[in-house]
């Protein structure tokens, strides 16, 4: 625990040796850069100290009201999200010195950027530790302000400051759905402590009013389809390495809020939940990938992709709470594991991504897919380090993503035991979304790897950049490292992870790993098992052998040295840039086959020419997401409606104004007597 | 001690046969094929003779390829052999089927999908785009009927371990389940779709306009060619495999003695061959679809398959 608030401690200091930038830029970076890693490590043995050991502790702080002082604890479920802030904190304090030396020179001071980047991590720190609504909401507020801030540093764009505004409208909604779920569980707790609402029973119908609250706040804040508005608006303007932070780990403190109120707070689970999270995880996971697939801004791209893999964990958490609401206990408690291994495996990757989108576009000047290509050659380990990042997200073997997607689908294929018919149809239906989002989400990535780092370069700046620096590339380094391990030890993960169910839920998992730390076992190993590092070994030796069989026994016969020569052009003389395959061309195959699915508004123009039979044709296309068609604009506009009718109130004449505090005092009158 | 290392041997054979008797199986569909359409056909060995022709060719590299591009034909080989160790080929029961199960053989799939597209868009030319844009396409609706075949098969098998699927399904007897139906169907569908064959796409052609696999590998030359077909051809014996073994388990060898694994090996090639001429028979008489046809024709497998699973959870589960 002590370390824990050190963490916290660091970040803060860290936040204040900012202040200094101005004055003393570098000796206030590194100071800067240095506690945030400091920071960030002390998390990480913190979290592992909570992984590791059986009791939770906790600590009790003056802070807060005279009558309700701040709580703090640190549990297993806690430990495992501290270790996510944690992994994120120390990429971000190697990558950052180097990063943010492009904003040395521009319009805003630096002290921002550091002052508010140092309070963020504080405040995500906090919100894992918190042990009662009151800390729990001083925290989250502060990690949304904060990063508000951060979202809006370069607020001299207008379309930045919007971006901004609408993120910080959500982000108070979603508080405001999160406290009202506190309410609701404090008032049949009798207090706001974590540990009164706990032993609390609200009976179904205001447990599941809890659980919809929570549901809305906390899934407006993870980026949850319908309510994900905020998400691909707020993460291309951020800087990049705030991006990484705000899409790698503060989505996942919003999951950790839910979970901590479905599967801790809340009595039971009601497998209806259950449903509900499957229908809404599916969707948001199909919608996020799709939406994904036809952009051609990086960044965006990534926000979107970050929707879908929000879907997917929440889809894990559904069938969770299906197969616990049920009775199944220890079924319910794979697809908790699946989904908690998803949340560690999607911070690492979707972190190293937006990392490596960094370098990217802080050495290319370039935002757009459409304006990059062939960046491999100038910069060999970024390429190499964002390709891993590609294949761990295409949940391909033996990487990590495909670890926890695995575990999902052996938890759906569990269905068989359910006694519902109606749930045995359904979840094979979502396991059945699940699969098309993964397959898209491959395709998806080959064309982001593909177009931009492969290829040639299709404008002058994408040509001659420099490779990423040593931090930023040592930062990359540790978080695709962390990728490959957790994928290629998955046992070992899953066994660290199966304690946090056992100290949540009081239940374990024996069998995924009763074989050792070599094959993971989920129901039993004559169901389903999986050895990672027997599937690397098999690749290893495939290539070992055809390494023998070419160098040892050559064949009979000199072959020729490698010849290199232009690239085959049917004849028709020198390939340029222009002819390759651009990102939306890539995606076009796709955006026949599922029109219904966005909004697109394509505008054609012919214009003749002097001299027919030529003719001037502008083909403009742009898309448009259909949330804000349907539930965002009819929200609006009823909102304002209901104002408007509310506003007649307001009639300009002093003599209702004074009717209405006469009735006022009448009605308060009547109230208290 | 001894038995465990008989039974990796045996994997181990199993694999090595099923890479030796990949350009085999190919062959024969060619060899069927040319006798449908009225030509002499090549000798049964051609394959081998293209295979060691090309092994023997000095490699030619475009001068825009990275090192993506070089290394991409030896990790698809490797990826696919991986694959082709984890299905049972003529027995049951080896350890290598442990360390992947049937999700797991998807992922490989997908991973040497992956690599042949990057490799494809690397050097820079319209056809490795245009090629890499509709493998991906063919793959990210093929993948999920893939996966919802094993799913049928793993509810019915109460296992995704392959050799547990074949096993369960060779003791079950001949009964007639409307899930392995409608899964058999499916799985025919995708494996056309995968192993681009007609109607989704023509292995022997070279029109830019009608090539899928072809696109992405146009740049290769030499050895790199070499394992870029030998996949290929090791990918298409794999499905066929997948579907004769596990829709049609009779003949496998449950047992590692000599005689049950000469006749696992001996039921395995009648299947394979049935199965040769039934492709080589579906793809002379039906034409190639336009690439956006191919939709709809994956989508009735993703249907198929769909109801394969509904029909399990709710018909036959007790």
């Amino acid at each position: 625990m002590s370390s824990a608030l050190l963490a916290v401690w660091a970040a803060l200091v860290a936040a204040l040796a900012g202040l200094a930038a101005d004055r003393w830029p570098a000796p206030s970076r590194a100071l800067s850069c240095g506690l945030l890693g400091i920071s960030g490590l002390l998390a990480i043995i913190a979290a592992a100290q909570a992984l590791l050991s059986t009791e939770a502790a906790a600590l009790q702080l003056s802070l807060g009201l005279p009558w309700l002082p701040w709580h703090l604890r640190l549990d297993a479920l806690a430990g495992l999200f501290l270790m996510i802030i944690g992994l994120g904190t120390l990429a971000i304090s190697l990558y950052a010195p180097a990063y943010i030396e492009e904003y040395r020179h521009g319009p805003q001071p630096l002290a921002v950027l550091q002052i508010f980047t140092g309070l963020f991590i504080a405040g995500m720190e906090l919100v894992v530790l918190a042990d009662d609504a009151f800390a729990f909401m001083v925290a989250w507020e502060l990690m949304s302000l904060a990063s508000y801030f951060l979202v809006t540093y370069q607020h001299q764009h207008a379309a930045n400051r919007r971006a901004g505004f609408l993120y910080l409208v959500m982000a108070h909604i979603s508080g405001l759905a999160i406290l009202l779920g506190f309410g609701v569980l404090a008032a049949f707790g009798g207090a706001f402590t974590f540990a009164a609402m706990r032993a609390a029973d609200p009976g179904l119908i205001w447990s599941s009013v809890a659980f919809a609250l929570a549901l809305a706040g906390f899934g407006m804040k993870a980026g949850l389809v319908p309510l994900h508005a905020w998400l691909p608006e707020a993460h291309p303007v951020a800087p990049s390495h705030i991006s990484a932070l705000m899409s790698g780990v503060m989505l996942k403190v919003a999951v950790y809020g839910f979970i901590r109120v479905v599967f801790d707070l809340l009595p039971a689970p009601h497998w209806g939940w259950g449903v509900a999270l499957l229908v809404v995880g599916s969707v948001s996971a199909l919608f996020g990938i799709l939406y994904a697939l036809l952009q051609t801004d990086l960044k965006r791209l990534l926000a979107y992709s970050s929707a879908e893999n929000i879907g997917i964990i929440f889809i894990g958490l559904g069938l969770a709470v299906i197969f616990i609401g049920t009775g199944h206990t220890a079924l319910g408690i794979l697809g908790l594991v699946a989904a908690l291994y998803h949340c560690l495996n999607h911070s690492l990757f979707k972190g190293l991504l937006f990392l490596g989108a960094g370098a990217v576009i802080q050495h290319t000047h370039e935002h757009d897919l459409e304006r990059m290509g062939g960046l491999l050659k100038p910069m060999p380990w970024t390429g190499l380090l964002f390709l891993i990042g590609i294949l761990a997200i295409s949940a391909l073997p033996p990487l990590n993503g495909f670890a926890s997607e695995w575990l999902i689908f052996q938890t759906a294929l569990q269905a068989p035991v359910l006694q519902n018919g109606v749930m045995r149809a359904v979840i094979p239906l979502a396991a059945a979304m699940l699969a098309l989002t993964g397959a898209v989400a491959a395709a998806c990535f080959v064309k982001v790897y593909g177009i931009a780092f492969l290829g040639q370069p299709r404008t002058r700046h994408a040509r001659h950049p420099h490779d990423a620096s040593t931090g930023m590339k040592l930062a990359m380094g540790l978080q695709a490292l962390a990728c490959v391990l957790l994928g290629v030890f998955a046992a070992p993960t899953v066994a660290l992870l199966e304690r946090i169910p056992a100290v949540l839920l009081d239940a374990r998992l024996p069998s995924a790993t009763q074989l050792g730390w070599l094959w993971l076992t989920p129901i039993a190993p004559e169901v389903a098992s999986y050895s990672a590092p027997l599937v690397v070994l098999g690749v290893l030796a495939a290539v070992g052998t055809w390494a023998f069989i070419r160098f040892w026994l050559r064949p009979r016969g000199k072959v020729g040295a490698l010849r290199r020569g232009p690239a085959w052009d049917c004849g028709f003389g020198p390939l340029s840039p222009r002819m390759q395959y651009t990102a939306e061309s890539f995606s076009q195959p796709f955006r026949r086959v599922f029109r219904p699915a966005w909004q697109i508004r394509e505008e054609l123009v012919k214009s003749p020419l002097e001299s027919p039979p030529f003719w001037e044709i502008r083909y403009q296309s742009q898309l448009g997401d259909i949330t804000w068609n349907w539930l965002y604009q009819p929200l609006a506009r009823t909102i304002q409606r209901a104002a408007q009718q509310v506003g007649r109130l307001q009639t300009g004449h002093l003599r209702h104004y004074l009717g209405y505090s006469f009735v006022t005092v009448l009605v308060l009158l009547w109230l208290i007597s | 001690m001894v038995d465990i290392l008989i039974d990796w041997l045996v994997a181990l054979l199993q694999t090595l046969a099923f890479v030796v008797l990949a350009p085999l199986f190919a062959s024969l569909v060619k060899r069927v094929k040319c006798r449908l359409q009225n030509r002499r056909p090549p000798p049964w060995l051609q394959p081998y003779r293209d295979l060691r022709k090309l092994f023997g060719k000095q490699v030619l590299l475009a001068e825009t390829a990275s090192p993506l591009f070089r290394l991409a034909p030896y990790i698809v080989f490797a990826v696919t052999v991986m694959a082709a160790s984890v299905v049972p080929l003529f027995a049951v029961d080896l350890p290598t089927a442990a360390t992947a199960d049937a999700i797991v053989l998807v992922g490989f799939f997908a991973f040497s999908r992956v690599f042949l597209a990057l490799a494809g868009m690397d050097v820079g030319t319209a056809f490795g785009g245009m090629g890499a844009s509709r493998e991906m396409l063919v793959g990210a609706l093929a993948e999920p009927a893939l996966l919802m075949v094993i799913f049928t098969l793993a509810m019915v098998a109460s296992s995704t371990n392959l050799s547990t699927v074949v096993t369960a399904l060779l003791h079950q007897g001949v009964i007639l389940r409307p899930s392995l139906l409608f899964a058999l169907l499916a799985l025919l569908l995708v494996a056309i779709a995968e192993t681009g064959r007609i109607p989704v796409d023509n292995p022997a052609t070279h029109l830019e306009l009608t090539m899928i696999h072809e696109a992405m590998v146009l740049e290769y030359t030499a050895r790199q060619l070499a394992l870029i077909e030998w996949a290929a051809q090791l990918k298409l014996t794999l499905y066929a495999v997948l579907i004769a073994n596990t829709f049609f388990p009779w003949g496998i060898a449950e047992d590692i003695a000599p005689l049950s694994l000469l006749r696992g090996m001996a039921a395995v090639v009648l299947k394979l061959a049935l199965l040769g001429m039934l492709l080589a028979i579906a793809e002379t008489v039906v034409a190639k679809m336009r690439l956006f046809r191919v939709p709809g024709f994956l989508a009735l497998a993703l249907v198929l398959a769909l109801l394969g699973m509904l029909s399990y959870n709710v018909l036959e589960v007790t």
